[in-house]
């Protein structure tokens, strides 16, 4: 099945749901019509949460930096020795 | 699986490398000391003397663990990887970039990974604790951090590290995701992972560190992003 059916589907469940509480009249009609309302402006809080969360923790390696240049300096030098042309670009 | 009778296929496209070819190559035999492998440049007529520096370099290692398989221009990394594929002798193939962003310390682990768990595909990711970015300033970060997480919503990939391209495949499971493939660069390597997932394939990762070599060029315009939503739009629909 693709993703995008699965997601419609997914969506299809969720308005039975609301249709189904907007029968029902357990919570007053005034907030179930909210409810697509809620739904979506909470998907969006917590896509923005995700978004600074991950921002924050973002892994970063400036230690990598310096380890590189001492691998290409040494990468160089062996090179250097077995006359491969490593001038630079 | 015996571990011993693995050979790695390593493919390297390659675009105006001429220094970093031979730098990777060093690299690469540094850390692969007791693995069966064989690295395929495939060299899309770099008029920087790429492919003069690749025969010294055979001189040296030997034409049997280094291939050049050159193609006479630019013509894509999809190809690039469809070409190398076409030469690789190994049971396993390894994608990875020729600038050093991607660094040869890794494929121990990858090959490790895959031994213990037996797993398709392993990725490399970015994302995770023990991997990392070097030389993206906050906005860069921003931009990668939206667009995976928009990502991740959609598309349910199961994997942390949608576009990265430093991957280990076993060798038919890439000859089957890739003939399923048509986008063009970085939405390519999305896709190829989307659709392996999708197919169900064993997917493993393990963290990697990414030195962004290419400083100061903006790769993320407004262009740039329009791509990546309609690759984005692309992949929801047809995976």
């Amino acid at each position: 099945m693709k993703h995008v059916l699965k997601l419609i589907s997914l969506l299809v469940v969720i308005s039975a749901l609301w249709i189904g509480l907007l029968q029902a009249s357990v919570i007053p009609q005034s907030h179930t019509w909210l409810l697509p309302i809620y739904f979506i402006v909470s998907l969006g809080c917590y896509g923005l949460l995700m978004v600074g969360v991950g921002l924050m923790r973002f892994p970063t390696c400036p230690q990598e930096a310096l380890l590189l240049q001492k691998d290409i300096a040494e990468a160089k030098d062996f090179l250097k020795q077995k006359g491969v042309d490593v001038g630079s670009d | 699986m015996d571990a011993a009778k693995n050979k790695y296929s390593i493919i390297v496209p390659t675009y105006n490398e001429r220094l970093n070819i031979a730098l990777i190559v060093y690299l690469i035999f540094k850390h692969l000391r007791d693995v069966d492998f064989e690295i395929i440049v495939v060299d899309d007529g770099s008029p920087d003397g790429t492919q003069e520096v690749v025969k010294k370099l055979q001189t040296l290692y030997g034409e049997d663990r280094i291939l050049l398989r050159p193609r006479p221009k630019k013509l894509g990394l999809g190809t690039a990887y469809i070409h190398g594929l076409k030469h690789a002798s190994g049971n396993f193939v390894v994608i990875m970039d020729a600038d050093l962003s991607h660094h040869p310390k890794y494929l121990p682990s990858f090959i490790k990974k895959q031994l213990e768990t037996g797993a398709s595909i392993v990725s490399g990711t970015r994302y995770v604790k023990g991997g990392g970015v070097h030389g993206w300033n906050l906005i860069r970060k921003l931009t990668s951090r939206g667009a995976n997480v928009l990502a991740q919503t959609l598309l349910w990939p199961g994997v942390s590290d949608l576009t990265g391209s430093f991957r280990l495949y076993q060798k038919s499971v890439l000859e089957d995701v890739i003939s399923s493939c048509v986008s063009k660069g970085y939405v390519f390597q999305m896709e190829m992972i989307v659709r392996a997932s999708r197919k169900g394939y064993h997917i493993e990762e393990v963290p990697i560190t990414f030195v962004d070599r290419v400083f100061g060029s903006s790769k993320l315009g407004g262009s740039e992003i329009v791509e990546y939503l309609k690759g984005l739009v692309y992949l929801l629909m047809t995976t």
